[in-house]
């Protein structure tokens, strides 16, 4: 975005379903796709006279998320009501936190693989937890038609996490997100299913705009609705955009229109005002006086803290200081998740190689992982089973290319890779016979011995098909060294 | 004397004793209902025909030998702000005329599991704000000592059943005084237990952080039964506490000894009746003749309970109430009406929000909407920390003030209302004066501690009088212990209005 105009500012506002059986309130479950209304009780319901008994599995979910997010936990938090009106609200308020939340203060450092941005450290603001609305499904024909509402969803614990505004362009917004989403993948607090609206995404979006009196800001707009990476960088280059032009035309900067809100319209690529809920949002926050606060102890916190295990960001750097891989192979091992990790690591201690290994995994592992659209739990060769084609590789008895058949082979027919060296019978060609073989492919063909002479390397090429025709098992990388070796030497 | 005239106590050792059958004892009670009812208009709903299943049930598990609960075959009468399965529970409002609830209260689970008969459900001021159950969204309940006068509220149709013997015992709710209050106009015996001492769940809402359900009853022996078998932890309410449940129907017949009692000074100031003051003066000097030490204590908040109360309940219950927006649960306004409403006044309101509105304008009556308007305004933006967050600053130092005087005394002793009941109408049109009703009794609900109501007197006009004895938080026994020592050496609680 460096040639454009202005500069974005992002904040985000992250709601993840935490991965619990039941709902934040009651013992209803949580599963998605069950057909409407049949996951409720007179508690999501909000039938008079029901009360709300907290689930601890979700607030300690919600805790080991904020720790994992460096943020500080408070002993004592509480809950609070967000009174509005709204059809898949049946109580008529949202249980939630509001000046008390679970954790404060944070933060997550995003970096691009493709180098699109700097690293950048975006603080946490709070990460609270809540729980989740039904869902309406209006027929938009005003005034005919009926509104359908599905409470299954009522009641689901969310863990809202709110960013500072630190982000500077859409692609670092997208690239939170997935960090985001690892995050909450290897800590296995969420399904993170983001079709299924467990991870939903909204932006606050403006621009910094230089211009001769100075940097102006325009109005913050919020984007909701968006349900993908895609649309999340989509939904804030659009909105950036957009606001460059309404700015242009009117002039106005922020303080001079109210916070408006605008979805995002992933078919339309395009954000659209939207229907406010309230006029202005009033939510009449006050303390829910059917809960009791919660207090935690430092034993509780440590105890969540002990069962984090290894993040995102300290297995790259342990990949990479440990296993000597690159960067770029330890930040895509590492985005695949723990469990193509754990394959890697069986496998490098297996082999010994561990860039081998490393590159194996970033390479070709992953290319069959993507063709076949499995995870690595599906993979059909165990870190043992590719150590021995690994093996023979470091013992100079496989070239790549040729590994790389014997891996396909074993692949499909399950056998290990000595079983399919031998029968694709490939052997190791002495050193001896091979410049032998060279030196004779030399004497046959003195066109090329001149053309090598005269600057042009790649006639030798010529000679490596013939030597592969004489001895299919001689390495190409070997002859050409040999013939180039014999020629310069003549 | 008539087996309906017996305590609940005697009616339960005739029914152990094979001496009388629970179904001989619900038929006395139904067919006095069917005499006296039209006159008091105590319930919104007789259950004749379960309540008698429910009694030769239990007579017949008698028969076999069966182990029975606590109340095996005596009659309850509920308060119709209770959830109870499969039955409807209107709360006194035409917003929830047609709700039948899927699920019931805890304390229904309780009464059902001591072998107790369900008589019928009572009526009460509309979601249980007001004290007169003029509030009612179905009938008014008149007072058996003088019908041209309410009973109180709102738990007024508790009350009254019980003080025209149309039944033995009774539930009740107090969020300011709705047991406490009510007893005492009509004449019974009623406790509010301490916050978190009997379980929440299944009570329909009005402010959560005062609501408690109690015992009503004509003797303090009667409530300490009824009250063991509600107190108690519930896992399904946060708010209830997990503390042993005495054995208070065992414990009320043993005296205190060396009981020391406080007396706050502005509860005999300006605005009491001289009656009222008289009889509770003289109950006082009763327990002085007993043995006690009275002291006089400062309650320095007690006069802004009031203020604090009609800020806190309010705010609360508009939240509570906002789930009767006709989506949901109760009552909706007419669809057709909605959309020719919207047609008429060309309004841009979608139809949505007039459906909301119509619906609570007509569901709702109008003390229930003038408290929602009040809770709403002191929740809003820029109000909050003047009047919510204030009253909740205040509700502390009540609380402190409670805790400063039970280090000193014992129970705090004094009236419950300032007048005896009033006629009907007379308080309707001024909410001011009927908020002030709850004078005496708004404070122990703000700081949680419990309170009971019972007999101290007659005015001349032959209207009862109650006093009013309040304990530290869960120390029910000890006030139903103080209150028997008074009943034993009293007659107030034997009276009984004329009715016929």
């Amino acid at each position: 975005m460096s040639d454009a105009p202005y500069e974005i500012v992002v904040g985000l506002e992250v709601h993840v379903q935490l991965k619990t059986n039941t709902k934040l309130f009651c013992r209803c479950s949580t599963k998605f796709g069950k057909p409407p209304n049949t996951q409720t009780c007179p508690v999501c319901l909000g039938m008079p006279g029901a009360l709300p008994v907290m689930n601890k599995k979700a607030y300690f979910l919600g805790m080991k998320t904020a720790l994992a997010l460096h943020c500080g936990i408070p002993k004592f938090t509480k809950w609070d009501r967000k009174n509005y009106f709204y059809p898949d609200l049946p109580k008529g308020y949202q249980t939630s936190q509001f000046d008390l939340p679970m954790s404060e203060e944070g933060y997550l450092d995003i970096q691009s693989t493709k180098d699109e941005f700097e690293p950048r450290r975006v603080r946490i603001i709070r990460a609270h937890l809540e729980e989740d609305a039904g869902k309406s499904m209006h027929d938009e024909a005003a005034g005919k038609g009926d509104s359908r509402i599905d409470l299954n969803r009522t009641g689901t614990p969310l863990l809202e996490i709110v960013s500072y505004p630190d982000m500077r362009s859409a692609a670092e917004a997208k690239v939170y997100m997935q960090e985001l989403r690892l995050l909450l993948t290897y800590l296995d607090v969420s399904d993170c299913n983001m079709q299924e609206g467990s991870l939903r995404c909204d932006a606050n979006v403006n621009l910094h705009i230089p211009t001769d009196h100075g940097v102006i800001a325009t109005p913050i707009v919020e984007i909701k609705n968006m349900n993908s990476f895609r649309s999340v960088e989509r939904g804030i280059i659009y909105e950036a955009r957009r606001q460059y032009d309404v700015w242009q035309e009117t002039g106005k900067v922020l303080g001079e229109l109210p916070k408006q809100t605008r979805g995002w319209d992933d078919s339309g690529q395009v954000t659209r005002a939207q229907r406010e809920k309230e006029e202005s949002a009033d939510y009449r926050y006050f303390p829910c006086p059917d809960l009791v606060p919660v207090v935690v102890t430092d034993e509780q916190i440590e105890k969540v803290r002990s069962g984090i295990g290894e993040l995102p960001a300290g297995l790259r750097q342990r990949l990479q200081s440990d296993f000597g891989l690159s960067t770029y192979t330890a930040e895509v091992i590492v985005n695949q998740g723990r469990a193509l990790v754990d394959y890697f690591q069986e496998l490098a201690e297996a082999c010994g190689d561990h860039r081998l290994a490393g590159n194996w995994v970033q390479g070709e592992v992953l290319r069959i992982l993507k063709d076949q659209e499995v995870s690595i739990d599906d993979f059909k060769l165990t870190p043992s089973q590719l150590a021995e084609l690994l093996k023979l590789i470091q013992a100079g008895d496989l070239d790549s290319s040729k590994a790389k058949d014997v891996f396909t082979a074993m692949l499909e027919s399950g056998k290990s890779a000595a079983d399919i060296v031998e029968d694709l019978g490939i052997e190791r060609v002495d050193e001896g016979a091979l410049e032998d073989l060279c030196r004779m492919l030399i004497e046959r063909n003195q066109r090329v011995v001149e053309d090598v002479k005269g600057g042009n390397e790649k006639a030798v090429g010529a000679l490596i098909g013939q030597a592969k025709k004489e001895n299919p098992n001689v390495n190409p990388g070997q002859v050409r060294q040999i013939c180039l070796d014999i020629i310069q030497n003549m | 004397m008539s087996i309906i005239q017996k305590t609940a106590t005697e009616q339960l050792a005739l029914l152990r004793s094979g001496e009388i059958t629970s179904v001989e004892l619900t038929q006395a009670y139904l067919s006095r209902i069917n005499q006296i009812e039209p006159a008091v208009g105590a319930f919104l709903r007789v259950e004749s025909e379960t309540a008698l299943t429910q009694a030769a049930e239990v007579d017949r598990r008698r028969e076999i030998g069966e182990t029975l609960g606590k109340l095996a075959g005596v009659p309850v009468a509920i308060k119709d702000i209770l959830c109870t399965k499969d039955t409807p529970t209107t709360c006194g409002s035409k917003m929830l005329q047609n709700f039948v609830p899927p699920y019931n209260a805890t304390v229904v689970e309780k009464l059902r599991s001591a072998d107790a008969v369900i008589l019928g459900r009572t009526n009460m001021d509309e979601f249980a704000m007001g004290s007169s159950t003029e509030n009612s969204a179905y009938h008014p309940t008149q007072n058996p000592w003088d019908t041209s006068r309410i009973p109180g509220g709102s738990s007024g149709g508790a009350a009254a059943c019980i003080s025209a013997d149309m039944a033995p015992l009774s539930l009740g709710t107090d969020t300011g005084g709705s047991i406490r209050q009510p007893a005492a106009l009509c004449g019974c015996v009623g406790l509010k237990p301490t916050y978190g001492r009997v379980s929440r769940y299944g009570l329909i809402a009005f402010a959560s952080s005062l609501d408690q359900i109690g015992p009503l009853a004509r003797t303090v022996e009667d409530t300490a039964l009824l009250m063991e078998v509600l107190a108690g932890h519930d896992s399904l309410d946060s708010t209830s506490v997990d503390t042993p449940v005495p054995a208070y129907s065992k414990s009320v017949h043993q005296p205190l000894e060396s009981l020391t009692l406080g007396v706050v000074n502005q509860h005999f100031g300006e605005g009491i009746d001289p009656e009222i003051e008289a009889a509770v003066k003289q109950a006082i000097a009763t327990y002085t003749s007993l043995g006690a030490t009275i002291k006089n204590i400062e309650m320095p908040h007690a006069d802004y309970g009031i203020a604090t109360y009609y800020i806190i309940a309010p705010c609360e219950a508009s939240s509570n109430l906002a789930r009767y927006d006709g989506a949901h649960h109760g009552y909706r306004a007419d669809h057709a009406e909605v959309l020719a409403e919207l047609a008429e006044d060309g309004s841009d309101e979608g139809p949505l929000v007039r459906m909301y509105r119509k619906t609570r304008s007509e569901g709702f009556g109008a003390e229930v909407q003038r408290r929602i308007m009040l809770g709403t305004y002191a929740l809003s933006e820029g109000y909050y920390d003047a009047f919510y967050l204030k009253a909740l600053k205040v509700r502390r130092l009540i609380r402190q003030d409670y805790d400063n005087a039970f280090g000193e005394v014992d129970l705090i002793i004094g009236p419950v209302t300032a007048n005896p009941a009033f006629a009907k109408g007379e308080k309707t049109s001024d909410p001011m004066a009927m908020y002030l009703e709850d004078l005496y009794t708004v404070t122990a609900n703000l700081a949680g501690v419990a309170g009971i109501s019972l007999p101290c007197g007659f005015t001349e006009s032959g209207l009862p009088i109650g006093l009013q004895l309040q304990a530290a938080p869960f120390q029910e026994e000890k006030l139903l212990r103080a209150a028997q020592m008074f009943q034993n050496a009293t007659d107030f609680h034997t009276r009984r209005p004329e009715l016929s």
